[in-house]
């Protein structure tokens, strides 16, 4: 099937009105857009920015850490440098990550929406996440804090440095992130495509759902918890504070009863990401749809009951600390349920071996991986040993930060066609995915070999002996830092130059494919009625599409 | 086999009673996990291959989601996981429970760790700073406050850990097989000097234990070491204070902070009923509690007795002590315990463990 006969059949609107970039020109077009298309392009900019710095001072704190002996810089500048480096990974990067650029370009399209059920809170939300990427950012500047992103008290209460107007910026985001989590919801609920039943819903909105379900219920107790520091800072309230009467521990308590269930946020969208393109590029629906989504759900719910374990150590209850070890174990269940399907539909299907498939292979090693080093922390004898070790380290890296990365990674080069109506290399892409991952593995695995050897985290000096795991790390942040820049900018090149997209260039049947690529302003045309499920793939795509047709 | 797999995982050396235990347990789930992480890997790798994508052979590649079958055997398979993992879990609680939990005949080392030092306190009078002086071969157990934010205590070659959190008591225990130095690190985050707030634990042989608990220079703080001379204070003042009054043990130094915090205007030492329950023979006790149930006083109800008066108090006697947060420092608290600890012999008068006199008034109606 030649481009031009597909454009015809696929996309008859093509022709007649422009694509959502085109649509309306102009500074004031792209500001004022209600379009959530455009807006998720705006966080997209946004979110590869705070990657960026993020990855900067990662790589400067692991300069320091090739020698053990403070070279570089300063102390105060590392501890810093390692508290910025968290709070814009995890506040700016990977909680708004997949649910606020893809969850926001593709869920109305997957859902056969014209745009979320709030298109002006959309808007309102990028606003707000810009306003606290700048307080937060302005802290920075103003003198940066040293607590860590884990903000404990007392330190986090009694430190001279600019601990408010940071909090203050992670408030604001949680603010944002609220208004996009509702938005979700409620789109999910009311704009469904005549025809879409519950269990048409695609997993990757399933997973954006659950997503929103947490940070609903999740990101006011944060809200609470480092406003609560911010007033224990400038007041001396004495909430947490043991010389005023305060109690450290209970801070603990609230903040991981937030934090924990934030991993969720983060990884959650990635298994959505991961769920979609298995099956595409299986050319296979999913092993089991319900395993799915009853897993993704799962997650969800028990995330909130197993805080605790953040805390073995901390002084809590022997009692306490065994029954969130137990409950600790049934996030692994919910997780093998998760990697079995993932697994059981590559069986019998017809892969193609691609760039978001190599990104999937890698997502499901790291997860799998890290997943079962989280069964080894939740041991609890051996997580006396490896708490605050650079064990935990890289169990959270590989877990979060590397399933967050490379479900994100999929994510921009699965849909990239549908986003920007152009292809990038794929040579390049499945050469920039191999560094990455060897990039990433280079800098984490000698960090478990390091927790077990007994080094703290958040050192800048350390005993001589844990030189060379130390020097091998920073050679592996290196390349990954260098990988990602390559990625960036493959697809920076082929946003310029990449061959023309065809309207559904990996045969996939979602239904976000079913719109034109790229897609019109307002989606679709006609509102379309669904007579199928998203993952059809007995029927031929002819046959598909007819059944997604309108009227 | 324990020594290849130690060596093979950057363990530590294994120099306490527990450690080999816990390592164990480290060697099977690190061998169950990895066995399955590579399972994984493999199939998803075999699967890649012999499913890689032909050239069209049907245009209709898949039919079907998969088959019921495949799903009973993951339902078994996620059966099993779940009880592997629970197993898992069970073995490490219980070793959690003995690390929680010293043996009865522990010695004991009062801890106070502050920014960024480490400080030791003996119950026969003794300090240091940085290390900790130790006989091997037998149980230890810390006793441990910070005075400023929160450190925690980790030794990696006993496999113990704990956070040390101001305004509260903490308990480790340890037992060192052999005799030798052993590092201290602090593994929480606890401001500029973090990373150099180390110590050691020096464990002693039988002698060489005997020598140090007769030494005298042991009743100083020891000098820190050169190299971390600039982060470190040098002792507090009290030691001056304390030889001149002769106190050799923590409990004088506990019956002075007692007089001196006004502690004695309402607790008596021999035994006598007066305003709050007498320290004589109330270490070890049950007593009952206002409201019902309980408490058995130990270290932990006695420091927080001190700390927070008005949560938990005595059935019988009056709720009008004040808090002592932030008023004592941690050396006097942890004197204060060795005091009503070395009275537990002292036997009670009758009814003073019962009842309070309820205020000073009435006392002074006695008095007439």
């Amino acid at each position: 099937m030649s481009d031009a006969q597909a454009q015809d059949e696929h996309a008859p609107e093509a022709g007649h009105e422009a694509d959502y970039l085109r649509a309306d020109g102009g500074l004031r077009g792209w500001l004022l857009t209600i379009d959530h298309k455009r807006i998720g392009i705006m966080f997209y900019g946004l979110v590869l920015l705070f990657l960026l710095l993020g990855g900067l001072f990662a790589m400067i704190l692991r300069a320091e850490l090739i020698t053990p002996e403070p070279t570089l810089i300063q102390a105060d500048t590392y501890n810093r440098m390692f508290t910025l480096h968290g709070v814009i990974m995890v506040w700016l990067f990977m909680i708004p990550s997949i649910p606020n650029v893809f969850g926001n370009f593709l869920l109305p399209l997957m859902l056969g929406a014209k745009d979320l059920a709030f298109p002006r809170l959309n808007l309102a939300s990028l606003y707000v996440f810009a306003l606290g990427a700048l307080v937060t950012l302005g802290g920075a500047v103003a003198g940066g804090a040293d607590t860590g992103w884990t903000f404990y008290a007392p330190y986090s209460t009694t430190t001279p440095t600019a601990v408010v107007p940071i909090v203050t910026g992670i408030f604001i985001l949680g603010v944002s992130s609220i208004m996009t989590g509702l938005n979700f919801i409620v789109t999910t609920h009311t704009m469904r495509a005549e025809g879409m039943t519950w269990t048409r819903v695609p997993l990757f909105v399933w997973a954006i759902y659950a997503t929103s379900v947490i940070i609903l219920f999740a990101t006011p107790v944060l809200g609470m918890s480092i406003t609560l520091v911010g007033i224990d800072h400038i007041y001396h309230f004495g909430i947490f504070d043991p010389a005023l009467g305060g109690d450290p521990v209970l801070f603990q308590h609230i903040f991981w009863f937030y934090s924990h269930p934030a991993v969720y946020i983060m990884i959650l969208p990635a298994m959505g990401v991961i769920s979609e393109v298995v099956s595409t590029f299986c050319q296979k629906p999913p092993a089991s749809y319900m395993a799915i989504f009853i897993s993704s759900l799962g997650i969800a719910f028990v995330g909130f009951f197993t805080w605790g374990h953040h805390m073995f150590v901390a002084g809590m209850s022997t009692f306490d600390a065994g029954v969130f070890g137990a409950l600790s174990m049934f996030v692994a269940i919910f997780s093998a349920i998760k990697v079995f399907t993932w697994v059981a539909t590559m069986y019998r299907g017809s892969i193609r071996f691609s760039t978001p498939m190599l990104y999937f292979l890698f997502f499901l090693f790291l997860f799998v991986f890290g997943g079962m080093t989280g069964v080894a922390v939740a041991t609890q004898s051996l997580d006396v040993h490896w708490h605050d070790t650079y064990f935990v380290v890289a169990h959270f890296h590989f877990i979060m930060v590397g399933a967050t990365l490379t479900g994100f990674l999929a994510a921009a080069h699965y849909w990239f066609p549908k986003m920007f109506g152009r292809m990038y290399s794929e040579r390049m892409g499945l050469l920039t995915s191999a560094a990455v991952f060897a990039g990433f593995f280079l800098t984490f695995f000698p960090q478990f070999l390091l927790g077990n050897a007994g080094m703290p985290r958040r050192y800048y000096a350390y005993p001589e002996r844990f030189q060379w795991l130390n020097a091998l790390s920073s050679g592996g942040s290196f390349l990954l830092g260098g990988a990602l820049l390559l990625t960036l900018v493959n697809l920076l090149v082929a946003l310029r130059w990449g061959r023309k997209a065809t309207p559904n260039p990996w045969d996939s049947r979602g239904f976000e494919w079913e719109t034109a690529t790229m897609p019109i302003k307002h989606n679709f045309a006609v509102p379309p009625r669904i007579q199928r499920g998203p993952y059809d793939y007995h029927l031929t795509e002819e046959e598909a599409h007819a059944r997604v047709s309108p009227g | 086999m324990n020594e290849f797999l130690r060596r093979l995982l950057f363990l530590p050396p294994q120099r306490s009673t527990i450690a080999a235990e816990i390592d164990h347990l480290h060697y099977l789930v690190i061998t169950i996990t990895m066995i399955g992480a590579t399972l994984v890997a493999a199939i998803g790798g075999y699967f890649l291959i012999r499913y890689r994508r032909r050239k069209d052979p049907d245009g209709r590649p898949n039919a079907t989601s998969g088959t019921r079958s495949a799903l009973k055997a993951e339902a078994a398979v996620l059966v099993v996981l779940g009880a592997l993992f629970l197993w898992l879990w069970w073995i490490g609680y219980r070793q959690y429970m003995r690390l929680a939990i010293p043996p009865e005949e522990s010695l004991d080392v009062y801890v106070t760790g502050k920014k960024w030092m480490w400080k030791f306190a003996y119950p026969h009078g003794a300090a240091s700073v940085s290390e900790m002086y130790v006989p091997a071969g037998r149980p230890v157990r810390l006793i441990m406050t910070s005075r400023d934010v929160i450190h925690s205590f980790f030794v990696p070659d006993f496999r113990i850990k704990q956070d040390v959190v101001p305004g509260r008591y903490t308990t480790a225990w340890f037992e060192a097989v052999q005799p030798g130095t052993y590092e201290i690190l602090c593994t929480e985050y606890c401001g500029t000097e973090h990373s150099y707030m180390r110590g050691h634990v020096v464990a002693l042989g039988p002698e060489d234990y005997a020598r140090w608990l007769k030494s005298d220079d042991a009743l100083q703080p020891r000098e820190p070491r050169a190299a971390l001379d600039e982060r470190i204070e040098r002792g507090g003042p009290p030691l001056p204070v304390q030889m001149q009054l002769g106190e050799t043990t923590m409990a004088r130094r506990g019956e002075r902070a007692a007089a001196e915090h006004g502690c004695l205007r309402c607790h008596t030492l021999d035994g006598s009923r007066h305003i709050g329950p007498t320290f004589g023979g109330l270490y070890g006790q049950k007593v009952p509690l206002e409201g019902g149930g309980e408490a058995l006083v130990d270290e932990a109800f006695i420091t927080a007795s001190i700390m927070d008066p008005a949560a938990v108090i005595h059935r019988g006697f009056a709720p009008v002590m004040p808090s002592y947060l932030g008023r004592l420092e941690p050396a006097e608290v942890a004197g204060i315990v060795e005091l009503i600890r070395s009275l537990r012999l002292v036997r009670p008068a009758p009814g003073a463990l019962e009842e309070g006199i309820r205020s000073f008034e009435t006392l002074e109606e006695q008095a007439r």
